[in-house]
């Protein structure tokens, strides 16, 4: 713990999860000693990544881990398509061009790969999926790291990164035996985003956060992030941003994953608390529908909404971890879900008298079998909810990520308040994604992001270790 | 856990898998458990048995203990295995045996050491248990030929039967009605059992000691092979008494012997590896009663591999006459036991890769 004449390691990375290995791996590998502080215990590491099953990257032809061909330019119109074109274009570029690697990479590093899971043929072309996925994933990068040599430390919750001007010197942390420095040549923050700090989503979103579900870690409360900041770092991305969907409102507080996630909507209503629609069920397909629905339920009063279908529907959908309630009335199923059950009666007869069928309802295309004379209408798949029994699910709005971050140049190296950039500090992951995925969503795209800017930052703070 | 809690608990534990479906890369069992949701008792005891217990899941799963889904496949799936042995033993009066595998494999070989001492004492002598004896025959001065035949091909019509009776019950309950022994379906089958294709976990092996290994696969099948070829020693050992007249003991480079001592050196190296692999590896995803019920059945196996080779060895000294009594005390305790351990499994295992080739193919 002394001066800057001899730190400790090379590389010092804060953070667990694919972007922090993938740059605890690539500096180790280019000769760097390096430490790895994971802010969770041994069993719950891995960050968010341990809920990620697939990662998006462009190819020219088939490989072993996806189908056919996605070119670099398909990859990024994608990427323009869901950002409405807002994107740091030089980032955005690097992180496609750079994603032609990957494949080839993680196999390197001990991954595997499987066919595209069942209901996941519409990623097969775009994006590979890990075998196990994201905690077998997270297995294997630190058995990988282990065996090169990096030193793990878990439990481990950074409190400060110290320094002068555009050079960090060393990492405050504190794990169960106490509080310690750690001197570093360079350093690496690859910790995620903030979005398990409740007190923090509420500083954008006021009450309303503390009745948001948060589907990932507990322990993604942007401490290392709020480092970076308190060291002069600048701010990146929407600090409102969140990527959010509707999940069970029975769904545990934080790290319910992928299994809470209710895609229900478009089969039949939703309703707020007043037992009222607020919004088109039928405006999209699957993706983009899905992940509307969070910020909707966020927006609504109590932040609750509740989907309601009928026998016809039940099953057609990809399934959850709960089965959903049931009744063979609407006031019987409005008792169960806590709403009033004359306002549930009343909109499903108003919403029954407005459908217009107009063919076979395809859930794959949108089918045109609309509402006339609704508001807010429901332009595709509208069917009478008439068939009992009846189905409910109440609804949260989950959190998957949040789009705040740090701004990073091409080397992954973050930027101070001005525009220069510091010596030896470096980001990577959901930390600085917000650069480049300024909102919306993209499959696997997140985890493209944090691969490639984990291994260019890896690689690179081990070279200026060891410059 | 009891049989509706443990039907209730996988019911929510698949349903969560079925919401995630991450595994599927695995094995055949989520997929299986995908086409029969939600999970029926008879459901349950199908996909338990399609489960060989390579535990990937449970490293890979999100979810397992503490966190409150406490997900735990593994543990569930052995733990209705043992249920599925005890529910289908034949005759149902000796199920308890299932419960307490390692007394009623220790007992299976005392009672048989005891029979047979009493046997060779009274036929032959009790001097021929301290009496060198060699040359051609010198094994039937120890116990007469037809008392040999007739007890072997007693203990295995009975093991046969029994485990053939079980077999059908289960093969009738989790086939739903459906006649799913077909060509194809055999087919697919024997060859995934054969390869052990579902102790590949997906291509990485089975989650035991270090993080997952090929160990499991490789002990498995030198403990398959090892028996194979043990039986086809004894098979090739009858047809050289019987048709060439040849008697026993055969020299070392004779086929009987050779086989027979590839095959104990097999059965004892794979066995040896499966024990020591379970009891190093993470007791986690395991149900100790399954445990008991492995380590039983593996400990016979060694019983039956190192007195055989022990046998081969000091073939011609004072010692062989006790040794071939304990040799064939513990292959006899090895058949008794056979229709109420671990060793059904095979036949559980096998019957439920038919029944899910046919499902995925249908």
């Amino acid at each position: 713990m002394n001066g800057r004449s001899s730190p400790d390691v090379d590389v010092a990375v804060c953070g667990g999860g694919n972007a922090a290995l993938c740059a605890a791996i690539s500096a180790r590998r280019a000769g760097a000693s390096v430490v790895l502080l994971e802010r969770a215990p041994a069993y719950m590491r891995g960050g968010n990544t341990r809920h990620t099953r697939d990662i998006r990257f462009a190819h020219a032809e088939p490989n072993a881990a996806a189908t056919g061909t996605y070119s670099e330019e398909e990859l990024f119109a994608d990427l323009l398509r869901v950002t409405g074109g807002e994107t740091d274009e030089p980032l955005a570029r690097l992180t496609v061009r750079d994603s032609t690697e990957l494949a080839g990479w993680m196999a390197e590093q001990g991954v595997r790969w499987q066919k595209p899971l069942t209901g996941t043929l519409h990623l097969s072309r775009t994006n590979g999926f890990f075998l196990g996925g994201g905690k077998a994933l997270v297995n294997t990068y630190f058995d990988t790291a282990l065996r090169l040599g990096v030193r793990v430390v878990y439990d481990a919750t950074v409190r400060a990164l110290a320094g002068e001007e555009s050079r960090i010197r060393e990492v405050v942390y504190a794990d169960p035996t106490g509080e310690h420095r750690l001197a570093g040549a360079a350093f690496v923050v690859a910790a995620g985003g903030f979005e398990a700090d409740v007190d923090w989503l509420r500083e954008y979103w006021g009450e309303a956060a503390s009745r948001f579900t948060i589907r990932g870690t507990p322990y993604n409360t942007g401490v290392a992030l709020k480092a970076m900041y308190d060291a002069g770092a600048r701010r990146a991305g929407d600090p409102r941003g969140l990527h959010c969907v509707a999940v069970d409102a029975r769904a545990p507080r934080f790290d319910g994953g992928i299994v809470t996630r209710i895609d229900a909507i478009p089969f039949g209503i939703a309703v707020n608390a007043a037992g009222e629609r607020f919004y088109d069920e039928g405006e999209d397909l699957w993706p983009k529908r899905y992940a509307i629905w969070g910020k909707l339920i966020a927006e609504q009063a109590g932040q609750i909404a509740y989907a309601v279908f009928d026998s016809k529907t039940a099953g057609r959908f990809i399934p959850s971890a709960f089965p959903a309630l049931r009744a063979d009335t609407l006031k019987e199923l409005a008792a169960l879900l806590g709403l009033d059950g004359a306002a549930l009666v009343r909109t499903v007869a108003a919403f029954n008298a407005a459908v217009r069928p107009r063919g076979a309802i395809d859930l794959g295309a949108l089918d045109g079998n609309g509402t006339d004379g609704l508001t807010p209408p429901k332009s595709n798949w509208a069917q009478r909810i008439d068939a009992p029994p009846y189905f409910g699910y109440a609804l949260r709005p989950g959190v998957t990520f949040t789009y705040l971050g740090v701004g990073v140049d091409l080397a992954a190296r973050v930027l101070r308040d001005g525009d220069e950039p510091f010596e030896n500090l470096f980001a990577a992951g959901e930390c600085m994604a917000g650069n480049i995925l300024t909102r919306g969503y993209l499959a696997g795209f997140g985890l493209t992001i944090g691969t490639v800017f984990g291994r260019i930052a890896g690689t690179g703070a081990a070279a200026h270790a060891r410059a | 856990m009891r049989e509706l809690d443990l039907t209730a608990e996988l019911q929510r534990q698949l349903g969560v898998c079925n919401a995630c479906r991450y595994c599927e890369g695995f094995c055949a069992t989520f997929s299986a458990a995908q086409l029969r949701a939600p999970v029926t008792s008879a459901d349950v005891t199908y996909l338990a048995n399609l489960c060989h217990d390579c535990r990937m899941c449970y490293d890979a799963c999100m979810f397992v203990p503490p966190h409150e889904f406490a997900i735990n496949i593994p543990a569930a799936m052995s733990s209705a295995r043992a249920r599925t042995y005890e529910q289908y033993a034949v005759p149902h009066a000796f199920a308890n045996a299932v419960r307490a595998p390692i007394a009623g494999a220790v007992l299976g070989v005392a009672i048989s050491l005891a029979v047979l001492l009493l046997a060779v004492a009274l036929i032959s002598g009790p001097q021929v248990l301290w009496t060198p004896l060699r040359g051609p025959g010198a094994f039937y001065r120890v116990l007469p030929y037809g008392l040999l035949v007739a007890a072997a091909l007693g203990l295995a019509i009975y093991g046969i039967v029994c485990v053939a009776a079980g077999a059908a019950r289960f093969a009738r309950d989790i086939g739903r009605g459906e006649r799913f022994v077909t060509p194809r379906s055999l087919g697919v089958a024997l060859r995934q059992a054969l390869a052990l294709t579902y102790l590949k976990g997906g291509g990485v092996g089975c989650y035991d000691v270090t993080r997952h290994s090929g160990r499991r696969r490789t002990f498995h099948a030198l403990v398959f092979w090892g028996v194979v070829a043990d039986l086809a020693s004894t098979t090739s050992a009858a047809i050289a008494q019987d048709f060439l007249h040849v008697l026993p003991p055969y020299p070392l480079l004779s086929i009987p012997v050779l086989l027979g001592t590839s095959g104990g050196i097999a059965l004892a190296l794979g066995a040896a590896g499966l024990l020591a692999v379970k009891r190093a590896g993470d007791a986690r995803p395991t149900d100790g009663r399954m445990l008991a019920l492995d380590y039983a059945f593996l400990g016979l196996l060694e019983a039956v591999a190192l007195s055989g080779l022990a046998l081969l060895v000091f073939r011609s000294t004072a010692a062989m006459g006790s040794l071939l009594a304990f040799h064939l005390a513990c292959v006899a305790g090895a058949f008794v036991t056979a229709p109420y351990g671990k060793f059904v499994h095979f036949v559980y295992r096998s019957i439920a890769l038919v029944v899910n080739a046919h499902e995925q193919g249908s």
